[in-house]
């Protein structure tokens, strides 16, 4: 992608960030103008301005600085990009990222105690290259601090899975 | 001097011992909830409210005001330490609290918000105390139209003032504004972007935004430079509190441009987060070495932090004037004083001057307490940064999971703040700018009301906005904001041309 061998760390450009993030806002600056010609940008006699009457200049303006970003993103195509992250870099952040998504996931299916619990076990134990004790006080004690802290104290229920309904909550 | 013997009265009522400790009690409970990432101010009222029934209410609407001094303290550690706002109106201290905290220079930092915060606050009960009547009949004045205009103003100021490329601030407040308006049209009831799904009819929460883009987002940072947190600790010694005090001397006026600039916004409502943007925008634009700002200047956390309070403050006095809340904590508050059979208003000064003098007195007492609080336990708020990285990262996930779920009480938000999450990694990545998207998401539905109030006022002609002395100048400000990236290009261009 990068023609920068000598360059101390290989990496990702901005060029094609750049693109893909000024062509989602474009996108979505077409969803709400699309959105508010649906349900009316015009005067409703008698009643006032539709619904669609102040979103709309929204998505109008959205348009138009995201077709800005993206003119300039392609007039600077071919010319060197400044980098947007090493691939070391991308790497570390992938680390996070991809327990991070596959935590979300289980939160909605398993609750948030038993996900968390996992979460910090791994995050330890893998990263942190922490001894078993340690690793399952921590695990174990902050959902449970949560449990006591929300459902308990604040009274506020937090999300559950099947091994909590097994237990009886 | 009708209104220092009122006061007077209102120590006599806030002084007492049980009282003094419901202050303790409150201050320690809203820093936790600042320090915490999505248990904001209102929403840590909101949750607490139902516990102060069984008590007397001067007790409690002193108690749940000091959980709010205590989340706007705490809302600066955060920011300062972690880069983590805990509080929208605390965004604006990450530009310079963070950068000082890299530099080793946390402890300055953190004297300075606070300090600056107190000055705020204690400058805000003053106008309290004193202007009440004349501040609340000007505020009656204002209109849609003059509504609209102040908070154009705050978003062209945003255009006019940031670092970030103009498109690139535009574009996302834009965004701000559209995902403000998924959901369920206040004005005529029809929806919105929801698409059929019942997930979008309540539209998408601010602070959902802002525990994603920045604290998810800020954990993928993070995660770039490997391992190593970037939070810095802080252990505040006393001479370093009192040379940060005397450094803070010299921006003096400073204090006063943001003290107005706070005033004016809290009591408008324009709320704390344009205030601390405004003061600041202003700041910087006044200072001689502007290329210090953002890189940790003391001036830049001492302006955001001082408007940021002062408007905090001073939005309590529409709310108790008037019954107008100034931001969405003061909404939450007036919610108790209604659930307790109290009816805000002029009324209530005259009803019940207790209630009323003992909540003014109580402000006074509760930013002493609340200063003294700050300083004395910040060594131990901030000890969570001695805990490495791959304990405290996976920690602070769970809690921002918590938080974004608590919200609504939807998995769906847990969801969205993933998304927020990645977003906020790419968009501080490609030099967009966070503070306009979650400012135009808080601020969106306001905006939205009041244009059409005005619109529906002048049956759709723009002549509004020009009507008055007041609206016309608000609007030519904020063309002239909105127009300022453009005067360095053309001038640049004339150059060219001569």
């Amino acid at each position: 992608m990068e023609r920068s061998e000598d360059a101390a760390e290989a990496g990702m450009s901005n060029r094609w960030p750049e693109i893909l993030v000024a062509l989602f806002l474009f996108a979505i600056g077409i969803i709400v103008v699309n959105d508010s010609i649906r349900v009316g940008i015009g005067w409703e006699e008698g009643e006032g301005p539709r619904a669609g009457y102040f979103p709309f200049y929204i998505g109008c303006i959205l348009l138009i600085s995201s077709g800005w970003i993206l003119f300039g993103a392609l007039t600077r195509f071919k010319k060197a990009q400044p980098q947007f992250a090493s691939w070391v870099e991308l790497k570390s952040v992938m680390q996070m990222l991809v327990p991070l998504t596959i935590y979300i996931v289980a939160v909605v299916y398993l609750g948030i105690y038993v996900s968390s619990l996992v979460l910090i076990a791994f995050f330890m134990k893998v990263h942190g290259k922490f001894g078993l004790i340690a690793t399952t006080l921590t695990a174990v004690g902050v959902p449970l601090a949560a449990f006591m802290l929300f459902e308990r104290w604040f009274l506020v229920p937090l999300p559950k899975g099947p091994i909590e309904l097994m237990l009886g909550f | 001097m009708e209104e220092l013997n009122n006061l007077m009265h209102g120590f006599s009522v806030a002084l007492t011992l049980p009282n003094l400790g419901f202050m303790v009690l409150g201050i320690t409970l809203g820093i936790l909830i600042g320090v915490l990432p999505g248990l904001g101010g209102a929403n840590g009222i909101a949750i607490l409210l139902p516990l102060t029934f069984s008590m007397d209410q001067t007790s409690a609407i002193i108690m749940l005001s000091c959980i709010y001094w205590g989340a706007l303290f705490g809302g600066a550690i955060t920011s300062i330490l972690f880069n983590i706002p805990g509080e929208p109106w605390s965004v604006a201290t990450t530009f310079d609290g963070f950068p000082l905290a890299q530099q080793g220079r946390a402890g300055a930092a953190l004297t300075a918000a606070f300090t600056s915060s107190f000055v705020g606050a204690f400058f805000a009960v003053l106008l309290i105390t004193f202007l009440a009547p004349l501040v609340a009949k000007f505020a009656l004045k204002f209109g849609a139209a003059e509504m609209f205009a102040v908070q154009m103003l705050t978003f062209c100021s945003f255009v006019g003032m940031s670092k970030e490329p103009p498109a690139k601030t535009l574009a996302v407040m834009a965004l701000g504004f559209a995902l403000a308006a998924v959901g369920m049209d206040t004005v005529t009831g029809t929806l919105r972007m929801t698409f059929g799904t019942t997930e979008l009819l309540k539209g998408f929460d601010f602070l959902i935004a802002v525990i994603g883009l920045f604290g998810i987002g800020e954990i993928l940072l993070t995660m770039e430079e490997g391992l190593a947190f970037k939070g810095k600790s802080a252990k505040i010694q006393l001479n370093v509190v009192l040379q940060t005090w005397k450094e803070l001397l010299r921006y003096w006026k400073t204090s006063i441009r943001s003290v107005l600039v706070g005033c004016w916004m809290g009591v408008t409502p324009g709320g704390a987060t344009p205030a601390s943007f405004m003061a600041y925008g202003l700041a910087r634009r006044g200072a001689k070495d502007k290329d210090s700002f953002g890189k940790g200047n003391i001036e830049g956390v001492v302006a955001p932090e001082t408007a940021a309070h002062a408007a905090g403050t001073s939005a309590l006095l529409p709310m108790l004037t008037l019954g107008i809340p100034g931001s969405p904590t003061a909404a939450v508050l007036l919610g108790g004083l209604l659930i307790w059979g109290l009816q805000p208003g002029p009324l209530l000064f005259t009803e019940k001057p207790d209630f009323v003098w003992g909540l003014i007195a109580s402000m006074y007492l509760g930013n002493i307490v609340g200063l003294i609080v700050v300083l004395t336990t910040v060594p131990w708020w901030a000890a969570i940064l001695r805990i490495p990285f791959s304990v405290i990262g996976p920690v602070i996930i769970v809690i921002c999971a918590i938080g974004a779920y608590t919200v609504h009480s939807s998995i769906f938000d847990v969801v969205m703040m993933l998304v927020f999450g990645v977003f906020g990694y790419l968009f501080k990545k490609l030099r967009y700018p966070l503070a306009p998207l979650v400012l135009a998401l808080v601020l969106g539905d306001m905006a939205e009301s009041s244009f059409r109030q005005s619109m529906l006022l002048s049956q759709g002609s723009l002549d509004i906005f020009w009507a008055n002395p007041l609206v016309a100048g608000l609007m030519l400000l904020s063309f002239t904001m909105l127009l300022w990236p453009i005067v360095p290009a053309l001038k640049h261009y004339l150059r060219g041309r001569a």
